[in-house]
């Protein structure tokens, strides 16, 4: 069985899409946390939780949830339902922050939910929490976005029948530079029975990773 | 199921594996360690790595400098020792000897380098660092980079960091490649050192125990940290010889979904990635000689963890923590402890749970208080971590 993405969500350089569509792009905008702020209140996410997360977890979170609320991906199993992920700088953006709460000991502040942040698989926990997702995670480390090793490693889980609907991707973030692309992967059967939406479905390889992934750059 | 029958037929062989941590410089001096009963956390006053005395388990620098600078000036083109970090020191120490004597090309296009760690190089965050190396040394890549130039494989290594579970899930993923015939020859390498950072983190969660650790026992107080690195090799060629062979036979992970820093109340989640490795390893859960577990001395991991074992059918078979010897040592721990457990095979031995005294969970477990001789031939080894992550891993000895 084949499996195709059925719909994405790419952010870069402050500017939002979804399945190819331009959501969100505000010219004004130099900070990463004005820019999230902002897309969260325009696409009126309601989640408390998020204000609590690292810039990691708010980049994967709002990426995961623009792209899920318009599937029917809960017709999976959560058992058969994966995410995963991958990166450049681990969670560095947030072990910095953590480790300027411990450089000076006169000043020796070590927070509990600062330091939960310093792992870059919180984000798929937050995801995992957000959709009741339980099946098979992980977060590999990448120097750029590798779309074989991401291919590849969604391929076998689908080939294993580990899963039936996986999101995969890239979650970057350090300091004000952000980047994140989500798919949404499922079986070509699976596929055939949605509704039918905007995004029309593209098989699921390195190769379209790649274009979708890169399309802003050509 | 086509696939997995078709997939199955390539075995993931367990070739040579190496172990370093306060308790010795290789497996055998660990496992020695391990049967004299010598617990490597020790109470250390360290002002550049706490404030107030902490009970760590530390490898010992001398021996490790001295040990490193052998393997520098062997090199054919000579290397400066001090252009290592600690880790990448302990990392490239540990893989020295599994890949010299592994019976692979690091160079060949079918043989890849995993490395598993959760925080890499991040001592060089501070101060007494900046100087000596760039701050790209922070990045996972540049580690594994160097690690992967010193030894000169071929392939970009693949990089895991997922929390507690990383060093299980790159067993995981290894035998995953090996079966599906991408790749013929995995290392599996995968280190974390004690650092100011993660002392800090973990005591403003107060999961440090003020005494060694004690896994499973009603007076655990939390963990004890520890560093280590510890490298598998994994082949599809079957090892010659009489001795018996030890498979990778199955491996699964799983998400609570429930809390990132608190684990599952009901243990489903990881009983679950338990049940997907023993249906592929293709045994019961009653057929297990032995659970290595990840028994981190936290009083919510212990519950949740024996909690999964009871869901999964298997609270009769024996199970220990080697954390009460060595701590909790992150991106290592499934891979140093995927090493005993295959040690427990080759010399059909089980080794006691060093810390444990009163049954402390609600689901009574049959933890080992000593020592013992026992046929040993099907091992499962689990793994939780932060971001409500599960693995799970079955060795079967073939």
């Amino acid at each position: 069985m084949r499996q195709f993405i059925t719909a994405y969500t790419l952010i870069d350089g402050f500017k939002c899409m979804v399945n190819g569509r331009l959501l969100f792009y505000q010219e004004n905008i130099l900070t990463f946390a004005d820019f999230i702020k902002a897309l969260y209140k325009q696409e009126q996410v309601n989640y408390p939780k998020f204000y609590k997360m690292d810039a990691l977890g708010k980049l994967g979170f709002i990426a995961s949830e623009l792209l899920l609320r318009n599937k029917d991906f809960k017709l999976y199993p959560p058992e058969l339902t994966g995410v995963v992920l991958s990166n450049s700088s681990s969670s560095l953006d947030t072990d910095i922050a953590h480790y300027e709460t411990i450089r000076d000991r006169e000043h020796y502040f070590p927070s509990p939910s600062v330091f939960v942040y310093t792992l870059p698989n919180i984000v798929i926990g937050e995801i995992c929490i957000r959709n009741g997702i339980k099946g098979e995670n992980a977060f590999l480390v990448s120097e750029s976005f590798n779309s074989e090793l991401i291919a590849g490693y969604v391929t076998d889980l689908f080939s294993r029948e580990l899963v039936k609907g996986c999101l995969c991707g890239w979650i970057e973030v350090l300091g004000n530079r952000c980047e994140a692309f989500l798919a949404w992967v499922e079986n070509q059967a699976d596929v055939a029975e949605t509704k039918p939406g905007m995004f029309n479905p593209v098989p699921f390889d390195a190769e379209h990773l790649k274009l979708l992934k890169n399309q802003n750059d050509r | 199921m086509g696939h997995l029958t078709q997939i199955s037929m390539r075995q993931t062989y367990i070739i040579n594996d190496n172990i370093i941590t306060s308790l010795g410089f290789t497996t055998r001096e660990n496992i020695e360690s391990i049967r004299a009963n010598v617990i490597g956390i020790r109470t250390t006053d360290d002002p550049l790595l706490y404030p107030r005395p902490v009970p760590l388990s530390l490898i010992d620098s001398e021996t490790l400098e001295k040990r490193f600078n052998a393997l520098c000036e062997q090199r054919k083109r000579p290397v400066a020792p001090d252009s290592f970090t600690r880790l990448e020191k302990l990392l490239i120490t540990s893989m020295q000897e599994v890949v010299q004597e592994g019976g692979f090309n690091p160079y060949h296009p079918k043989t890849l380098l995993i490395l598993s760690t959760t925080k890499g190089n991040i001592d060089l965050l501070e101060e007494r660092y900046k100087a000596r190396f760039n701050h790209k040394r922070l990045f996972l890549w540049e580690l594994a980079r160097v690690v992967q130039n010193f030894f000169g494989f071929i392939n970009t290594p693949v990089i895991i960091s997922n929390a507690c579970i990383s060093g299980v899930l790159a067993l995981i993923i290894s035998s995953r490649y090996i079966q599906s015939g991408l790749y013929d020859d995995v290392v599996v390498a995968g280190g974390d050192i004690v650092s100011e950072f993660v002392i800090a983190g973990f005591q403003s969660f107060q999961a440090l125990s003020p005494d060694p650790c004690k896994p499973f026992d009603q007076n655990r107080t939390g963990l004890s940290l520890g560093e280590a690195a510890g490298t598998i090799h994994l082949s599809a060629k079957e090892p010659v010889g009489p001795s018996p062979k030890i498979i990778l036979a199955g491996g699964a992970t799983t998400n609570d979904a429930n809390h990132i820093s608190g684990p599952s109340r009901t243990g489903q989640e990881l009983s679950l990635a338990m049940d997907r490795a023993l249906q592929q390893a293709a045994i019961e859960a009653s057929s297990l000689d032995y659970i290595a577990a990840h028994g981190t001395a936290t009083a919510y991991n212990d519950e949740m963890e024996a909690k999964a074992i009871g869901l999964s059918k298997a609270e009769q078979v024996p199970v220990a923590s080697q954390k009460g010897y060595w701590g909790h040592t992150l991106g290592a721990a499934g891979i140093i402890e995927s090493v005993v457990a295959v040690a427990s095979m080759r010399n059909n031995q089980l080794y006691r749970s060093a810390g444990f005294e009163t049954q402390g969970v609600t689901v009574p477990l049959n933890i080992l208080t000593e020592h013992r001789d026992a046929e040993v031939d099907h091992v499962l080894k689990s793994a939780s971590g932060f971001g409500g992550c599960n693995a799970a891993v079955v060795f079967n000895k073939i």
